[in-house]
């Protein structure tokens, strides 16, 4: 098990970067944290020919608020948020995913902007940038985009991102102070990724649900909002019976995939159980 | 293609020649002969091959050689000083928190870097970051036991 | 006295200062050798096409060289023949088909992959039921029905004990395909000596005798052409038992290019290719009298074995052994039993720590859950008035079980863990919709199988006897070399312990020398857990031998009776006097003044031994409190005790940490590892992502109380110990699920218990 040959760029700044992409297009792989690159490269499931490794790029590892957004450079390690980087509720619901991303040694390499871009659907990040409609920030020698996780996530797997193209910062908008966060997984064991994983921000305003999200992992090719289920909330008084009445909308509401970790059956029992939980703990904090 | 690289492990600079391909877990074995970090899956699972870089425990089988120019870095075989085991060894030994051996670099390491970081960790936490890497031998209950130990040592 | 001190072991100073030797070490550097491997379960080979530039070994290459073609000798067997690499025909995913040799591991795998297969795929046969299907395809054409062992037995009696029984229950037992997964994974390193014409294979291997036996017969060499050496070995729990032929392969390398290579499988391949184990199914009705005993027992045993019979056990293994030891700790006099070996086109099965004896307890146990259920008796009650009491014990199948203490394990355990309490807080957790279980598991294990118990499964190549070789050297220090080969159980501290207290030596001034067949006496390695008994046995008569010598010395240069002749601390004096003479000083006498010796003694002092008991028979009572999520199927365990009797233990912190393992891989079992082969035959659990062994969070704390035997049929009053904690924990988590489930009617005898099945079980019951 050990890695096909690859040709290996390490450039310093952002530019070389860019311009090492645009030259060597589709046999090019970015190399960030490498926690799940890695892995399949000795599996040689991934073989790239090119292998650009953004580690020694200074600077892109910020991770800075401005008045409405939480600003992530790509390179910014996971264990960075397991302690919370911003005040308020969306620091705490980072460091709430943040310690469910693998173990220690993982979160100590692998980047935030690494796992958006590897767009598993298991993944925590993948999760919270759904949840949050973040924006994503591509660019290229031909310029920046911004991209909505909504069309940032294709399938398993896959990105809008170009092949010439290197995910730079994703911006996360902060959230109402008083926004009731969620966040629960469910994995057999410590540190896997989740079977299913659930998480949910309420606003509140005089008693009533004014705005709901709630977001799934690991039950489609991408992480999903479930629009039934925050309908179900929206406008409503916080309860457990409301909460359960949102995971049964939110179970009916997926086609989970199925393989040998659960069957479709078993993650929409999960989905279910875990969006009642994720509201039910948002507001018990 | 190979790439001239100088690997620092336990203070030792070790200057190497190696494909880009060649992992940080092969080249510290093969390439440095320090043969004490050891491969239990080469997908970042089993932690085995855990190793301290800048102090802080990585996979060295899903980081390459090329990637750690110059970087220092710790094994197993710069844990002790001379004959003194380092008290995380010290531990392991007299607690009995290893059987066949294979896995106990990777704990070992793991232990020591938590502990250098967080004296004080308390028995859930540390419980969490020992569920890193994976034993077959022991059950876990031994090496928690001893990583406790070595705390209380290391404390003082 | 030494035995019996928690010492810390002497195999540790090496290991944790990263100076251990394992393969993959002596490897490094080497040339490598990659398998290129079958994609397919089952194939007509039509091609093989090699790379330019590729050195590469198919079956053509290995002319001459035989098969792998281990034998029971009995008529309800059919032997199976394994190609060292086929020619032919594939029979499984996953099955090594050729070899490729190159300077570094990278480069042989990009030849490796550069090996096209061309395999004509055929309908392969996976799984238990589909091999025992009438209309299914044979795995080998000469094995009707798929099955290589097809024995049964019916006691006379049975059919009138069991047909008016009034209570009949009956158990449907499931145990996944699993492996053992020692967490370093097999690898062999063969390297050719030009000066002697030898090779030397190191390799993770827990037997060098029985491998070097298999591989000199294959290649028809002369034993004495080849060494074997177990270095470190990272673990193996039955996996590194038996042969790989791999190995063959490597040594035909090394000797044919003259060479030195290594093969250091990877984990996918540890996944793919190495032994797996368990994939059992048993039907099992008890019949119990109105008093809940159980008067006759009918089993139907099935064992899905894979493609290949393993060398030198055979397949037949685990069918037999449940066979023979289905009775477990329990009374019964009437048994009629089918147990069947199953060939399918997966991946072979090798014995793994408890072999069929999880899966045997699994079933007991649940029937005693489910048998005191119908009659209304507790779960302690059925199993006190089932369990052996009076010893020896014959066995209905003709086993005679020595001193245990059955009941009394079982009564500590459940005062322990508090029954009564447990059951008053069960009722309270109940009401607030917590689902809360206890389960017990009452088991014997048996261990230090001796040549008589292996000669029962007809087996050609007998294990089980153990041989010492021991010699004071003049420096007065002690060499104790032994054919049993320690990966991890501490043996060398073990040893040196015991055989410290016969000599009257420090431990330290025992060297124990092992897995080397240059430097060891024949014998059978280390599996079932035999190295504390026989091989300790075996330490114990060498180390009479050499008291014998010495005091002969001692008393001649004391001038006093051999009689009186006294070991200790490394003198030995004069009983009832202060005359004493250092062992050193005798230890120079006996090689460099041997003149000075007694007319009849021979210079030196090395001495022999063999050792070869029956066996003897450890127990348990395990005891397990879980608590379900009804919502998830989540199980986790809040409480796991063990009460255990293993005889004597010679160390017990090495015992303790024996059952700490073994409890690991039965929990593991009971809820975490699966290999799950999709319908085409073709492995879908290969990474450490798809097989969950557990992780510390996932793992209780475990308590021990050690009960002690003082049991007649070892001479050092130890038992075996390092399968029990597998042996027992399946049943007690399975148990205890059961318990926790029992108001919504659930009924679960599968494991591993995931959460989705668990789920399934509740969704299906609250349903009804």
């Amino acid at each position: 098990m050990k890695p096909a040959k690859f040709e290996y760029r390490a450039p310093r700044e952002l530019e070389e970067a860019l311009s090492i992409l645009a030259e060597v297009g589709d046999e090019g792989k970015v190399l960030a944290g490498g926690q799940s690159l890695v892995p399949s490269m000795n599996f040689r499931l991934a073989r790239p020919a090119v292998l650009v490794d953004i580690n020694g790029i200074g600077g892109i590892d910020s991770v800075t608020s401005s008045s409405d957004h939480l600003v992530i450079g790509t390179l910014a390690r996971h264990v960075r948020f397991e302690r919370p980087v911003t005040d308020g509720p969306l620091g705490h619901l980072l460091a709430l995913a943040a310690r469910k991303v693998g173990h220690r040694p993982i979160r100590i390499r692998g980047t935030f902007g690494g796992s958006l871009a590897h767009a598993d659907p298991a993944a925590e990040w993948c999760m919270i940038a759904t949840l949050l409609d973040a924006t994503m920030v591509a660019s290229s020698v031909r310029g920046q985009r911004e991209i909505t996780a909504s069309n940032f996530f294709k399938t398993v797997f896959s990105t809008a991102l170009e092949p010439d193209e290197l995910l730079t910062e994703a911006r996360l908008p902060l959230l109402n102070p008083a926004a009731k966060i969620g966040f629960v997984e469910f994995s057999r064991r410590a540190g896997d990724f989740a079977i299913v994983a659930a998480s949910s921000v309420l606003d509140v305003e005089g008693g009533r649900i004014s705005t709901a999200r709630i977001a799934l992992g690991s039950v489609g090719g991408t992480p999903l909002r479930s629009p039934a289920a925050e309908a179900v909330l929206q406008g409503n008084v916080p309860s457990g019976e409301l909460f359960a009445e949102a995971g049964e909308a939110a179970a009916g509401d997926v086609e989970p995939m199925g393989d040998i970790h659960g069957s479709p059956e078993y993650r929409r029992d999960l989905v279910r159980v875990l969006t009642r939980r994720s509201l039910q703990a948002s507001t018990e904090h | 293609m190979k790439h001239q690289v100088t690997l620092n492990i336990n203070g030792s600079e070790h200057e190497i020649f190696v494909e880009a391909r060649k992992t940080l877990a092969d080249a510290i074995r093969e390439e440095c002969g320090l043969t004490g970090t050891h491969l239990g899956c080469e997908h970042g699972v089993c932690g085995a091959c855990t190793v301290l870089m800048d102090g802080q425990p990585v996979r060295s089988c899903l980081m390459f050689a090329v990637q750690c120019n110059g970087v220092p870095l710790r094994t197993v075989e710069g844990l002790a000083d001379g004959d003194d085991l380092h008290p995380v060894q010290k531990a392991f030994w007299e607690h009995h928190g290893l059987q066949c051996g294979f896995c106990t670099p990777g704990f070992l390491m793991l232990a020591t870097s938590v502990l250098e970081q967080e004296p004080d960790i308390d028995d859930e936490a540390l419980r969490e970051v020992l569920s890193s890497n994976l034993c077959r031998c022991t059950g876990y209950q031994n090496i928690l036991i001893a990583v406790k130990a070595a705390a209380e040592e290391m404390r003082g | 006295m030494w035995v019996g001190r928690r010492l810390r072991r002497f195999e540790d100073a090496a290991l944790l200062r990263g100076e251990g030797r394992f393969v993959g070490d002596i490897a490094s550097g080497s040339a490598a050798m990659r398998f290129v491997r079958s994609p397919v379960a089952r194939g007509k080979i039509l091609d093989i096409e090699i790379p330019k530039g590729a050195s590469v070994i198919t079956g053509r290459d290995l002319e001459g060289v035989g098969t792998v073609m281990p034998l029971l000798h009995r008529d309800d067997f059919i032997a199976v023949e394994q190609p060292v690499l086929p020619l032919t025909e594939v029979h499984f995913a996953g099955q090594a088909v050729a070899a490729v040799i190159a300077p570094t591991a990278e480069e042989a795998e990009d030849f490796a992959d550069q090996v096209f297969l061309e395999i004509d795929p055929l309908d392969p046969v996976v799984g238990l039921d589909n091999a025992l299907s009438p209309d299914a395809p044979l795995v080998h054409e000469h094995v009707p029905g798929n099955s290589i062992i097809d024995s049964n037995m019916t006691t006379p009696g049975f059919t009138e004990a069991f047909e008016p029984a009034p209570f009949k229950v009956s158990v449907d037992i499931r145990s996944s395909r699993q492996s053992a997964m020692p967490l370093e994974t097999r690898g062999g390193h063969a390297a050719f000596d030009a000066s002697t014409g030898r090779v030397t294979l190191s390799a993770g291997t827990q037997a060098p005798h029985v491998i070097r036996t298999a591989i000199a017969d294959v290649l028809g060499i002369p034993e004495a052409d080849l060494r074997v050496v177990a270095p470190d070995v990272g673990g193996g729990f039955g996996q590194k038992y038996c042969l790989a032929v791999e190995d063959v392969v490597a040594v035909w390398a090394a000797r044919r290019y003259r060479m030195a290579v290594a093969w250091i499988e990877d984990r996918r391949e540890n996944f793919t290719s190495s032994f797996h184990s368990r994939d059992q199914h048993y039907l099992v009705t008890g019949a119990f009298d109105d008093d809940g005993k159980l008067v006759a027992l009918e089993a139907d045993i099935r064992c899905n074995v894979g493609a290949f019979s393993c060398y030198p056990v055979t397949c037949g293994v685990e069918a037999l052994m449940a066979m023979a030891e289905m009775p477990g700790p329990y009374d019964f006099r009437e048994y009629s039993v089918r147990a069947r070996a199953v060939t399918t086109n997966a991946c072979p099965i090798a014995p793994y720590r408890g072999v069929s004896r999880p899966v045997i307890t699994m079933t007991l146990e649940r029937l005693m859950d489910e048998a005191a259920n119908r009659i209304g008796v507790s779960e302690v009650e059925i199993r006190r008035r089932n369990l052996v009491t009076e010893f020896p014990y014959t066995s209905v199948m003709g086993l005679v079980y020595d001193q245990a203490t059955y009941i009394e394990s079982l009564d500590r355990a459940v005062e322990l863990i508090d029954l009564d309490g447990f059951r008053k807080e069960q009722e309270e957790s109940l009401t607030k919709g917590k689902y809360i279980g206890l389960g017990l598991s009452t088991f014997s294990e048996r261990t230090g199988y001796g040549t008589s118990a292996f000669a029962a499964r007809s087996m050609d190549i007998t294990p089980g006897f153990e041989t010492v070789e021991m010699t004071m050297d003049p420096s007065g220090f002690v060499e104790v070399r032994v054919g049993a080969s320690s990966h991890g159980q501490g043996l060398e501290t073990s040893l040196s312990q015991l055989v410290a207290d016969e000599l009257g030596v420090r431990p330290e001034n025992v060297r124990i020398v092992q897995g080397d067949t240059d430097r060891t006496p024949y014998g059978w390695g280390t599996f079932a857990s035999r190295s504390a008994v026989l091989a300790g046995g075996a330490s114990k008569l060498a180390s009479h031998d050499m008291r014998a010598k010495l005091a002969a010395i001692a008393a001649n240069e004391l001038e006093a009776a051999v009689e009186d002749m006294e070991f200790s601390e490394g003198s030995v004096k004069v009983r009832g006097t202060d005359v004493a003479v250092e062992m050193s000083k005798l230890a120079r006498i006996a090689y460099h003044k041997s003149n000075q010796l007694s007319l009849g003694s021979t210079p030196g002092l090395s001495v022999s031994a063999t050792y070869d008991p029956h066996g003897t028979f450890s127990n348990a009572c395990h005891a397990a409190v879980v608590e379900v999520d009804l919502e998830t199927g989540a199980v986790q365990i809040r409480r796991f005790l063990v009460v255990e009797d293993a005889g004597i233990l010679i160390n017990p912190l090495i015992a303790d940490g024996q059952v700490h393992g073994g409890v690991a891989q039965g929990i593991a079992s009971a809820l975490f590892e699966e290999l799950v082969y999709d319908e085409n035959g073709n492995l879908l659990t290969t990474s450490l992502m798809d097989y969950l062994p557990p992780t510390m969070s996932e793992m209780p704390l475990i308590e021990i109380e050690h009960l002690v035997s003082i049991s007649d049929a070892t001479i050092t009053g130890a038992k075996g110990l390092g399968e029990g904690g597998a042996i027992g924990a399946p049943a007690a988590v399975i148990n205890a699920i059961n318990d926790a489930l029992r108001p919504l009617g659930v009924v679960l005898n599968e494991n591993p218990a995931t959460p989705e099945r668990v789920r399934r079980h509740i969704a299906r019951a609250q349903g009804a």
